[in-house]
């Protein structure tokens, strides 16, 4: 036994301080291991065979001449793949996406739809059999072509947005008001395109089943693979140390099912890699919007009528919503309020969440709505801004947790040099190039979820946190050791952070800007539970003294109220008269986003927000082919996203903001960066050009087409 | 006799020879990662288009998934595990670490291959296609925040750790080259 307590020194004051990431040592050397890293005896190798047709039927797979080729241990179809259990609803509180519960049915509802997994000693030998299966198709017409006015659109209440919200009468307002903008907007098709490819090894071990994945979630995906194969949840363990990048798309894939469904057939370990090209139709995507927006204002700027309505396709097999138009209920107050958020299903893979999904393209509009009602008011965006600040949630009446989106406003119009501007737009030359600036406000919503932690302290003085929590890149490992630090009120070196492993317990995922909030409040709970019992009674046997947290209780309590991060990005552009390019020269981004754990990592995932925000503004465009149903170029070739050379010095960050109602003062950083970017980007554009931008992305064609209203260009 | 499908190859990775015997469709990439555990090096697209899979060969950086292993016998082949000097980080890697040149961590290995070997195009005095006097007696040109840009574009990050890689190579190429960088 050993007694540590009495001469353990009180130590805080980690939470708030840069540190270099904890596992950053192995991810510069290359020893990091991650998904398909991990080395098995007899492993196989499964490759997935996608449909080529966008709708129909499977009149069979010719599976017979692949079986006899080297190396080939089996195909599964439909016509011999075991039952899955699918009629559930999951820890997000939506059904399985249909391509992921595979090979049940003949129907083909998409291309690149999973029709067969053929299993190899090696991956060279099972990619050339599944590129030599021959599947036979009874096709049927198709529809993907998404417009504007689409008759089979409807409202959709999503989960947790509901599909219309109303207040006061839009049309009366508008008919009294003295200014109007009424524009449509758009967005296309984007892919979360995490570097690392979706990657799952599965293995029966003395009845249990293991499973080495790369997901944003160890529990979230054992449970469902539990549901799917009918299994006991205690029989499945999930681990996913290492993940090569999320950002919505990495939960329950065909990857992980159909690996398990394969190393349960062949009773061998089985691994499924996914390819680049097949992310594009199996992880799901960010869909296209199209959205109206309709201001009515008073002439000195304040609304009385705000409506905004979207609408994005999803796939016939399941409804998923980009809400754009929740933006607005949030961000601004006016008399009469309307936003409706509508689908409408196509014959097209089933979109999903994507880094802000709805927030991104829909603060595209608003935000972009708001700079032409600036423009014909003549009031200075962030004075009109400041005009329309509600004190209260507009259509909740909720008060915020906080709301400093002025402060936000404020500090980076200072730094940015933002009273200098003349607003007159096509006035500023640099030699081919025409200069302007742009600004946008932005939010992200706040919020925890249940979790359960473990810390123990080992009789070397030394502590241990065990966690379902995934690093996706956001350095939650890194934090919660400064976090369980302060808590433990010791040295961050002293503890040891163990995540990514569904034996740990139930744990919220790494998502919705929601993970480091909701693992720090249960790593506090528990590591303030622990540091008591050791006050007591000092002497910790040799196999340690563990406490144990679960949130539930405590964020159930939470009172009602509207909480949200928010932030002001300022951009500055340069576009090419002559070539239509459009060249992001510098951007600042200051948020108010709770209390900031790891400065260093946190700067870094806004500043990493704000990059996808100008691959938003000016690269990332899917384009779905009408004939085939597929896309166009489904790689990084025919897809792109930013890369060195279009990304200038980007600097983001905060004002204090600790969110009173979290033990930790934490509100999330993950998503907020790219919200409101593309806009303030697209606005830099018209100030530059004295041309509006309503479709992203802004391509070099596009600003050729639209000219300039630039004098002398 | 149907014609062999794969040969017998003896590969000098990191000073050290492996010998095996590969499938010809093998690429470098999957020899390294599947074959010799050497998986530090990672596939993002296999097909040429994101250099997470970056490697040197003969000193120069190529994307491994467009090597075959069997072409690769007799080349000095150095990959992300032989960057460091032992337990002592190469001035990239430890630059990377301090400036949070990363997030997920992913296109990590092929950023700092492809970071060490431009230094050494850059000091050897190649121009790229942002450099203003091309000349060859001119010189290595400044190596600026657009020079490092342009020179690591065929590196992407969907993370968007652009700003703090290119600082953190700038940082490296100090003491290197002994020259600011503006
Ligand atoms: S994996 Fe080789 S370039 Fe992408
Ligand atoms: S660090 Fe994640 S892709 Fe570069």
């Amino acid at each position: 036994m050993t007694t540590t307590t009495a001469e353990t020194t009180v130590t805080r004051g980690s939470v708030g301080t840069p540190h270099t990431r904890v596992e950053g040592p192995e991810k510069v050397t290359g020893t990091a291991r991650y998904a398909g890293d991990i080395p098995y005896a007899d492993l196989a190798y499964g490759w997935l065979v996608l449909s080529t047709v966008a709708r129909g039927r499977i009149r069979s797979v010719e599976a017979e001449p692949v079986l006899r080729m080297p190396g080939v241990l089996g195909v599964l179809h439909h016509g011999n793949a075991p039952h899955l259990e699918s009629d559930y609803v999951g820890l997000l509180g939506v059904r399985p996406d249909p391509a992921s519960v595979v090979f049940q049915h003949d129907r083909v509802p998409h291309a690149g739809w999973p029709v067969a997994l053929v299993v190899a000693e090696t991956s060279e030998q099972a990619r050339e059999a599944a590129e030599t299966l021959v599947v036979h198709y009874e096709e049927e017409p198709h529809d993907v072509a998404f417009h504007a006015g689409h008759p089979a659109a409807y409202a959709y209440d999503a989960p947790h947005a509901p599909a219309e919200a109303t207040k006061g009468d839009v049309e009366a307002e508008l008919g009294a008001s003295a200014l109007v903008v009424d524009e449509e907007y758009s967005t296309p098709e984007e892919h979360h395109n995490p570097m690392e490819p979706h990657a799952a090894t599965a293995r029966w071990d003395g009845g249990r089943l293991e499973v080495v994945d790369s997901n944003q979630g160890s529990m979230w995906v054992a449970n469902e693979l539990a549901r799917l194969f009918s299994l006991d949840p205690s029989s499945v363990r999930v681990r996913s140390e290492h993940v090569g990048g999320g950002f919505g798309c990495k939960g329950v894939r065909a990857h992980q099912v159909s690996a398990v469904m394969a190393a349960t057939v062949l009773q061998r370990p089985v691994r499924v890699v996914l390819t680049r090209r097949q992310m594009f139709s199996l992880v799901g995507y960010r869909s296209p919007t199209t959205q109206r927006v309709r201001l009515g204002a008073d002439a000195d700027g304040r609304l009385r009528a705000l409506e905004h309505l979207s609408l994005n396709p999803t796939s016939t097999v399941f409804e998923f919503v980009e809400p754009g138009a929740s933006v607005a209920r949030v961000m601004y107050d006016a008399d009469a309020h309307h936003t409706v958020n509508r689908l409408v299903p196509l014959d097209v893979p089933t979109p999903t969440w994507m880094r802000a999904p709805g927030e991104a393209p829909g603060s595209f509009a608003l935000e972009s709505a708001l700079d032409e009602l600036a423009e014909k008011s003549g009031i200075d965006p962030i004075a009109l801004r400041v005009r329309n600040e509600p004190r209260i949630g507009p259509l909740s009446g909720l008060p915020f947790s906080s709301r400093n989106l002025l402060a936000c406003f404020q500090e980076g119009a200072r730094r940015f040099g933002w009273a200098d501007r003349d607003p007159r737009p096509g006035l500023r030359r640099d030699g081919r190039w025409l200069l302007g600036t742009g600004t946008a406000g932005a939010f992200f919503p706040s919020g925890a979820a249940p979790s359960t932690a473990a810390v123990t302290a080992q009789a070397d003085g030394t502590f241990t946190v065990r966690i379902t929590a995934a690093d996706i890149g956001t350095g939650a490992r890194t934090a919660l050791c400064l976090v369980a630090a302060d808590a433990l009120q010791v040295a961050p070196d002293r503890v040891r952070v163990r995540i990514g492993d569904s034996d740990f317990g139930q744990a919220f995922i790494a998502g919705g800007s929601m993970g480091t909030r909701s693992w720090s409040w249960a790593v506090t709970a528990a590591a303030r539970d622990l540091r008591e019992r050791l006050a007591l009674d000092g002497d910790i046997p040799p196999e340690g003294i563990t406490a144990r947290s679960d949130t539930a209780e405590a964020i159930g309590a939470l009172a009602a109220k509207e909480r949200h991060s928010f932030g002001a990005q300022f951009a500055e552009v340069a576009v090419d008269v002559t070539t239509g390019e459009v060249r992001v020269r510098r951007m600042l981004g200051i948020f108010a986003a709770g209390r900031i754990v790891n400065p260093l990592t946190a700067r870094s995932q806004l500043v990493g927000g704000m990059t996808w925000g100008i691959s938003m503004a000016l690269h990332e465009e899917a384009i779905r082919d009408a004939a085939s149903g597929g896309l166009v170029g489904a790689d990084f070739a025919g897809y792109h996203i930013a890369t060195h050379a279009d990304v200038p010095t980007i600097e983001a960050d905060w004002v204090d903001d600790t969110d009173p109602d979290d033990p930790v003062g934490i509100k999330g950083v993950g998503e907020i960066g790219i919200v409101g970017a593309a806009a303030a980007i697209a606005n830099a554009v018209w100030h530059a050009t004295g041309v509006r931008h309503r479709s992203l992305p802004i391509r070099p064609d596009r600003v050729l087409l639209a000219g300039t209203g630039a004098s002398g260009a | 006799m149907a014609p062999s499908t794969s040969s017998g190859v003896t590969l000098n990775i990191n000073g050290e020879k492996y010998t095996l015997s590969v499938d010809h469709r093998t690429t470098l990439l999957d020899a390294l990662r599947e074959r010799l555990d050497l998986t530090g090096t990672k596939k993002g697209c296999d097909q040429g288009q994101c250099g997470a899979c970056t490697v040197l060969l003969d000193g120069r950086r190529v994307v491994s998934c467009l090597q075959f292993a069997v072409a690769a016998e007799g080349r000095e082949i150095t990959t992300i595990e032989g960057v460091a000097d032992g337990d002592r980080l190469h001035p990239v890697q430890q630059a990377f670490l301090d400036l949070d040149g990363y997030q997920c961590g992913y296109c990590t290995p092929g950023q700092i291959c492809s970071a060490v070997a431009m230094l050494q195009e850059h000091a050897a005095g190649w121009p790229s296609a942002v450099t203003e006097d091309v000349r060859p007696e001119a010189g290595p040109p400044p190596l600026t925040t657009d020079e490092i840009r342009e020179r690591m574009s065929g590196n992407l990050c969907r993370c968007a750790a652009y700003v703090s890689i290119v600082d953190a190579v700038a940082k490296a190429a100090t003491p290197l080259e002994g020259e600011a960088v503006a």
